[in-house]
């Protein structure tokens, strides 16, 4: 018994305490963005932010469930929850119900789940039981390869079921592999080509092999030890302009019109303003509303149910992915900051726990889970203020519906138990 | 290195976002206005605008309801060929005008509410408003817009239109939309009239539906009606001022002296005020604003300015015994004129030599010319005079705003040593530089608001109530200034020499034909000259007559100034028609139809095209007398009844 509670209380009650912080305000939020009419009680089920409050109940029973496993629970059975989430993604194609055009739901009665929402912490633990093999060097292209494979499969089978937000949060584990010793060119590369693409199509294909060009060119004269030889230079001249190409060709013919158009809004390549105004008001709708939403809370906000944008629902989708324009009008630039402020410090706390683990598997799955969570903050948020262009993926612990709050709480406190665990670790 | 690529992401990214966030909401978010948020839909309800009352309890303006049919495009539902068929019949129009009317109100928003059909009859609303229901999408609108009930009184009452841009920025009680007092009491007793709107705030939906009132309703107000008000104006002298100013061109101010209240200001050429109401308002007043000939906005009453004439020396007469610098029977001699170095101030034909009765009475240029140096040369230099006299006019009222409640004014002008200092130079001027003035001539303006107001000190012996049009506000008291008299520099005693003087006038002076049995008027003729710039000539038009008079002699119960341009010599229009409008007031009837009827009869209109008409022209003694056609004068006969009957 004594046992027992000196170990319950080596969970770090500081990343549970942001956590609490997080999905309660959370909630405040999504009461503000989901009622409608008058608010005769806040457990009324008949409203979503009633049904929030169950599933946040529910919460509760799924954490206890996780921290009462072993923590070596996880690790053993990495590959087979893996399994079993892709087999989920998989059962989508046969029995998965369409929302929105979107088939990644299963309708279980009057309930709905979203298996993509799980499958990002099967990943996570396939991904860490991968790395942390005695066997297994990044470095290595064999399994690079194979590390790929466990994140692109999940990665497809969503993209197929056309929730491209949902894939992009894959990319997450680029920050996972770097760290487990993924070479640097990797990363050079990486970014070299995202400039490239942005470069691309801001300024078109000639300008962007010109500016590749000058700048090997400046490399080359600047590396006068070890320089590789002209032949590589011209190679990576000519794969940049191949990428040029590709992305223009990509941008015209491979994306549908509205990703085409929230691109072009974000790059600002429409110059025509007839044009641009028909497509403000067909794509950048909801981004404008959010942003007048947030704009008009100024300081302090217009206070709790006060917001006059949200009780009209004049921004779509508010309550869940366009949540934080309700934190932005009601609560102002204060709460906001707050919020940026929590989400930043869990996801710095979760780093630090994880750099401080003694099992590589913990460590790997502990930088999976900060980097999920920074992918799904950063481009939420940015989208919601105005920053990046539209890509619809919900906010954690803030945004309204069942598997993503549980898919969220299951990442994170897979972490926390194993965090506990890592004095037993020797 | 590999450790820090997420920690230092994920703090850039903080910063980043706190940064846009500080810009979006406190660097580039204005303070919040719940008037200009448009979640909240901000509905008013106009109350009753207060009513116009003459002196006599005539009710003048009052309010009609309007009725527009509105449409709100989205909402409306297609409708069947006999359902189409039976609202257009409703509404009066085509089906195509159906179709056009509802695609212009879409293009300029689908979902706000657009005019369909403006201003309803009362009977089209009746029938209409029993099968609005059947019609989704179209509502009627109820305005209300003013009804006049008279023709006359244009500049006096003036008129309400739509608020602009401006008055919006420095009133944010008025909306887009909004009707606020343009011109005359409408404009003066805006707050009294219009009452306070109510208003309803609206939480909407991105639907533009409503979907609640915004808190409760705690920022709601219902509607304060607007109060009404009584003006001073009579209404039948006013209706007959306006009749007698018909076919010319200038105005008559009529007070009663024992209260400051206007009777009658008479502005010509007027217009009716119907033509400022509704629909054609802004057509119509275009019109008006654009004519810069006849000018008809602007209210000659008030804001002409002109050289007082004759009518002036009164006052030099009241300054010279209260100065003590000539007594009522010190005489000057005129032989046709007044000489000074080597000019002559001319003079008519009277005789001489001339006391004070006489030089009123003759209007004698000499005398004035005589008593004005001594009153200037009493102190040891021409600045102290000039001052000392100025001081004298002002207490009169002259050279200033009156201070009164009138949309319009002008303060005319009385000189003081410093104008002269200004032109010549600091004691560089003598008292001769300056004698026009002793005959209202010179640098001295005035209103002929102002000078009625002047003769209504004369008559009550040396004091005046400030010239109001308010008499009574409902629920109120009429602002103290109004009810305190004012007094002028001369004591009482000086007063009475200069009303015989000007008693006289009538008896055996200048307005001598004038006479009223059985009305003592007091009065003072005046000619003035004047000029024009035609083809870049300062070329002289025909005198502007001038009179000025009260009535009775005693008590006197109305004062008035009457000035009509090009009238010529001051008996000839203004004198007669100040005499009419003083029978006309005091005894209710005419008994002088040959004045009247020489004043409907004659025009002046040939006068006021002589600048325009490129042809050669006579003045003054070369003028002519013009009639206006039969039919028109037997109108003119018609509308005089029906004044009177009323």
């Amino acid at each position: 018994m004594l046992r027992q509670n000196q170990r319950r209380f080596k969970f770090d009650w500081f990343t549970i305490i942001l956590f609490l912080l997080l999905v309660g305000f959370g909630y405040v939020n999504i009461l503000s963005a989901s009622h409608i009419g008058e608010i005769t009680s806040y457990f009324d089920t008949s409203q979503l932010y009633g049904k929030h409050l169950i599933f946040i109940g529910l919460t509760f029973l799924l954490i206890i469930l996780i921290l009462s496993f072993e923590a070596k629970f996880y690790e053993r059975f990495a590959s087979i929850i893996y399994l079993i989430a892709i087999l989920a993604l998989i059962g989508l194609f046969v029995f998965g119900k369409d929302v929105n055009g979107a088939r990644s739901w299963y309708g279980i009665g009057s309930m709905t789940i979203q298996p993509s929402e799980f499958a990002k912490f099967a990943t996570a633990l396939a991904v860490a039981k991968y790395i942390s093999d005695l066997q297994t060097n990044m470095q290595t292209l064999k399994d690079q390869i194979r590390v790929a494979a466990i994140i692109f499969i999940p990665a497809i089978l969503i993209l197929l079921q056309n929730d491209a937000g949902s894939t992009i949060v894959y990319l997450a584990f680029f920050f996972v592999f770097y760290r487990e010793g993924l070479q640097q060119i990797y990363l050079v590369s990486a970014l070299s080509l995202i400039a490239l693409a942005v470069l691309t199509l801001k300024f078109g294909i000639l300008i962007s092999v010109v500016a590749t060009t000058t700048a090997l060119i400046t490399r080359y004269f600047l590396r006068k030890k070890k320089r590789a030889s002209i032949f590589q230079y011209l190679l990576v001249l000519i794969v940049s302009i191949l990428f040029s190409y590709g992305v223009k060709l990509f941008y015209d013919h491979g994306l549908k019109t509205h990703q085409q158009n929230r691109i072009s809004l974000w790059l600002r390549l429409e110059k025509d303003p007839v044009k641009l105004e028909l497509m403000k008001k067909r794509e950048a709708y909801n981004l404008i509303q959010s942003e007048q939403a947030i704009s008009s809370g100024g300081w302090t906000g217009k206070g709790f149910l006060e917001g006059t944008r949200t009780t009209g629902k004049f921004v779509p989708e508010q309550h869940t992915d366009y949540i934080f324009s309700t934190v932005g009008e009601e609560w102002g630039f204060l709460g906001s900051s707050i919020v940026v402020i929590l989400f930043i410090t869990l996801i710095i706390r979760i780093l630090y726990l994880s750099e401080s683990q003694k099992s590589q598997f913990s460590r790997v799955y502990g930088y999976g889970v900060a980097s999920i969570f920074f992918i799904h903050f950063t481009i939420n948020t940015g989208m919601v203020m105005g920053l990046i262009p539209t890509v619809g993926i919900p906010l954690p612990f803030f945004s309204y519906g069942g598997s993503g709050l549980w898919g969220f709480t299951i990442l994170l406190f897979i972490f926390i138990k194993l965090d506990s665990n890592k004095i037993n670790e020797w | 290195m590999r450790k820090l690529l997420l920690l230092i992401s994920a703090i850039l990214v903080g910063l980043v976002f706190i940064a846009r966030l500080f810009y979006l909401q406190v660097y580039s978010g204005s303070t919040y206005d719940l008037f200009e948020d448009s979640a909240i839909l901000k509905e008013y309800t106009y109350p009753k605008r207060g009513y116009v009352y003459d002196r006599n309890g005539k009710l003048l303006v009052a309010n009609q309801p309007s009725y527009d049919v509105m449409v709100i495009p989205r909402e409306v539902k297609p409708l069947d060929s006999t359902d189409l068929h039976e609202f257009c019949k409703l509404l009066n129009i085509t089906p195509e005008a159906y179709q056009r009317k509802l695609t212009r109100a879409t293009n300029y928003s689908p979902r706000l509410p657009s005019p369909f059909v403006p201003q309803l009859s009362k009977s089209d609303y009746a029938v209409l408003q029993e099968k609005m229901r059947k019609y989704e999408g179209f509502y009627i609108q109820k305005r209300s817009l003013r009804s006049y009930q008279t023709t006359i009184g244009a500049n006096v009452l003036g008129d309400i239109g739509e608020v602009n841009r401006s008055i919006i920025r420095k009133q944010p009680y008025y909306k887009l939309g909004d009707l606020i007092g343009k011109q005359g009491v409408e404009k003066t007793y805006e707050t009294t009239l219009r009452g306070v709107k109510g208003i309803k705030f609206i939480q909407k939906d991105r639907f533009n539906k409503n979907i609640g009132p915004y808190k409760n309703g705690v920022f709601d107000t219902l509607p304060k009606p607007g109060k009404d008000i009584t003006i001073t104006i009579d209404s039948q002298l006013q209706a007959y001022g306006e009749l007698l100013m018909k076919n010319k061109r200038g105005g008559i101010v009529a007070i009663e002296p024992g209260s400051g209240e206007i009777l009658a200001m008479v502005s010509g050429p007027s217009y009716n005020p119907n033509l400022l109401v509704g629909r054609n308002r802004s057509k119509n007043f275009t019109k008006l604003y654009r004519d810069s000939i006849a000018k008809p906005l602007f209210d000659r009453g008030l804001q002409a300015m002109y050289p007082p004439g004759s009518p002036f020396k009164t006052l030099n007469a009241l300054i010279a015994l209260q100065e003590n610098v000539v007594s009522t029977a010190d005489r000057f001699t005129c032989n046709m004129g007044y000489r000074y170095g080597n000019r002559i101030m001319g003079c008519h034909a009277h005789k001489s030599p001339v006391n004070m009765n006489i030089g009123i009475y003759e209007s004698c240029n000499a005398y004035f010319a005589n008593v004005y140096r001594r009153i200037i040369d009493k102190y040891d230099s021409p600045a102290k005079g000039m001052d000392i006299w100025s001081n004298h006019i002002k207490s009169f009222g002259l050279g200033d705003f009156l201070g009164n409640d009138l949309s319009v004014g002008q303060p005319g002008k009385v000189p003081s040593a410093e104008t002269y200092n200004r032109g010549y130079g600091k004691n560089k001027w003598y008292t001769t530089f300056t004698i026009s003035n002793a005959i209202g001539q010179g640098e001295v303006l005035a209103t002929p608001i102002q000078l009625a107001n002047m003769a209504a000190a004369i008559g009550n012996r040396g004091y005046y109530y400030t010239p109001h049009i308010i008499k009574h506000i409902e629920e109120d008291t009429i602002p103290a200034a109004y009810t305190t008299p004012k007094y002028t520099t001369i004591e009482k005693k000086h007063f009475d020499p200069v009303v015989q003087g000007m008693f006289d006038v009538y008896n055996k002076g200048t307005a001598k034909m004038l006479q009223v049995k059985g009305i003592e008027i007091c009065g003072k003729t005046g000619t003035a000259e004047n000029f024009a710039i035609i083809d870049s000539v300062k070329t002289q038009l025909t005198d502007h007559s001038i009179f000025v008079a009260f009535a009775p002699k005693d008590n006197p119960k109305i004062a008035i100034a009457v000035f009509v341009e090009n009238g010529y010599f001051g008996s000839r229009f203004a004198g007669r028609m100040a005499s009419l409008m003083i029978e006309q007031y005091i005894r209710g009837e005419i008994t002088r139809p040959d004045m009247e009827n020489f004043v409907l009869r004659y025009s002046l209109e040939h006068e006021y095209e002589k600048p325009y008409s490129n042809a050669p022209f006579g003045i003054n003694r070369q003028t002519t007398l013009e009639p206006i056609d039969e039919d028109e004068f037997q109108e003119s006969l018609r509308i005089k009844a029906e004044i009177t009957k009323s």
